[in-house]
């Protein structure tokens, strides 16, 4: 498991931000990929954890989960897939390991109060 | 009265830091041209015993050492050091993965300007690693025959951060009724045009073509560099 350390590092960014924005933060919105390794449930839960005892205590995280899209080389088009299981083009069945999107674990926003 | 809450726009990459000392690793191992290969599997698959076999085989013709990640022993590190190559142990204690600076801290006294190939074994785990650059070259997944053919459809998002998968202790297939197409299927399923090889630490077979194909990969990045 290793969420507790990515949350560690969200809260680590969240408390950054708060302080360098003299604003205190009420939720985290994170973008997190399919096939970024980490898995929500976990995470939130770490999240919790991570912020006890530090200025981010109470704050929300909350995640957009984004799917994968892969470029079609037969299409020449970005498709979505419907599995990380079956890694093709659910238009015309190539096969592609071409990755558009899902790789996200990134901090987008913040709800912050000043 | 204080204002109404209000929202921000931020763009941070949670695991920047990891990726820029990635980065930095990778820049150092390009100018000194020695060829990284880290080593992900589930527990027990066999990366330790397919490093040695690798260590063994290729010292003689190349400048090789390595790097072993694990919780808490140094088994690994003895097992590994009997190819009589450098080795060193980085013990991760709870964390269940490998991540770039622990490579970057474990380097500091190597000159890697000694060296053809760097292998890096990382934690036995195919779920953390996944997430994290250690600047490596080639990233291999091994699976071994006892594990069953579905790893990569159970996996599918380590098989996705690899570049070759291996299956390993193939002198055991006949006796764990592994289907060799089926596993092929699934590996490319979650991973189209990934190379496979078949080999076993214990008796050598296969490991010929592996090591050709490493050998080849490192004469590509050392001509690409001389360019
Ligand atoms: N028959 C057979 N046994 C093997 C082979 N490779 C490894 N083993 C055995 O499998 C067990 C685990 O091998 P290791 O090399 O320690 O596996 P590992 O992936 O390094 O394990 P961790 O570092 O603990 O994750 C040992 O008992 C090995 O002797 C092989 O090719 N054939
Ligand atoms: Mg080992
Ligand atoms: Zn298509």
């Amino acid at each position: 498991m290793h969420e507790l350390s990515i949350a560690m590092s969200i809260v680590d960014m969240g408390l950054e931000e708060a302080q360098r924005r003299g604003a205190q933060i009420l939720t985290v919105h994170l973008k997190l990929g399919a096939l970024s390794g980490v898995v929500k449930e976990a995470l939130l839960s770490s999240y919790e954890m991570a912020c006890e005892n530090t200025a981010l205590q109470g704050s929300r995280l909350v995640v957009e989960e984004v799917p994968v899209v892969v470029f079609c080389p037969q299409c020449q088009a970005q498709r979505s897939i419907r599995s990380v299981q079956w890694f093709s083009c659910p238009v015309c069945g190539t096969p592609t390991s071409e990755i558009v999107q899902g790789k996200e674990l990134e901090v987008v926003a913040l709800e912050i109060q000043e | 009265m204080s204002p109404e809450p209000r929202l921000v726009e931020v763009r941070r990459n949670v695991l920047k830091q990891n990726d820029v000392v990635a980065r930095a690793l990778r820049e150092r191992f390009r100018a000194a041209g020695v060829f990284v290969v880290s080593l992900v599997s589930s527990p027990g698959s066999g990366k330790t015993a397919f490093l040695e076999k690798t260590l063994t085989l290729l010292r003689p013709s190349y400048r090789v050492a390595a790097l072993v990640g694990d919780l808490a022993t140094e088994n690994d590190a003895l097992r590994l050091a009997r190819s009589q190559v450098p080795v060193k142990q980085i013990t991760t204690g709870t964390l269940c993965h490998l991540e770039a600076a622990m490579v970057e801290k474990a380097l500091e006294d190597w000159d890697l300007n000694q060296l053809d190939f760097l292998f890096i074994e990382n934690v036995g785990n195919l779920v953390c690693p996944s997430s994290y650059d250690l600047g490596e070259d080639l990233r291999l997944v091994l699976i071994s025959v006892t594990e069953g053919e579905d790893k990569p459809l159970k996996y599918p998002t380590i098989f996705n951060s690899a570049d070759v998968a291996i299956i390993t202790k193939t002198d055991l297939a006949a006796a764990a009724e592994f289907n060799w197409d089926a596993a092929f299927a699934n590996i490319q399923a979650v991973r189209p045009g990934m190379p496979v090889f078949r080999l076993s630490a214990k008796t050598g077979e296969g490991m010929e073509e592996y090591l050709q194909f490493v050998g080849g990969r490192m004469a590509d990045l050392r001509s690409s560099a001389a360019v």
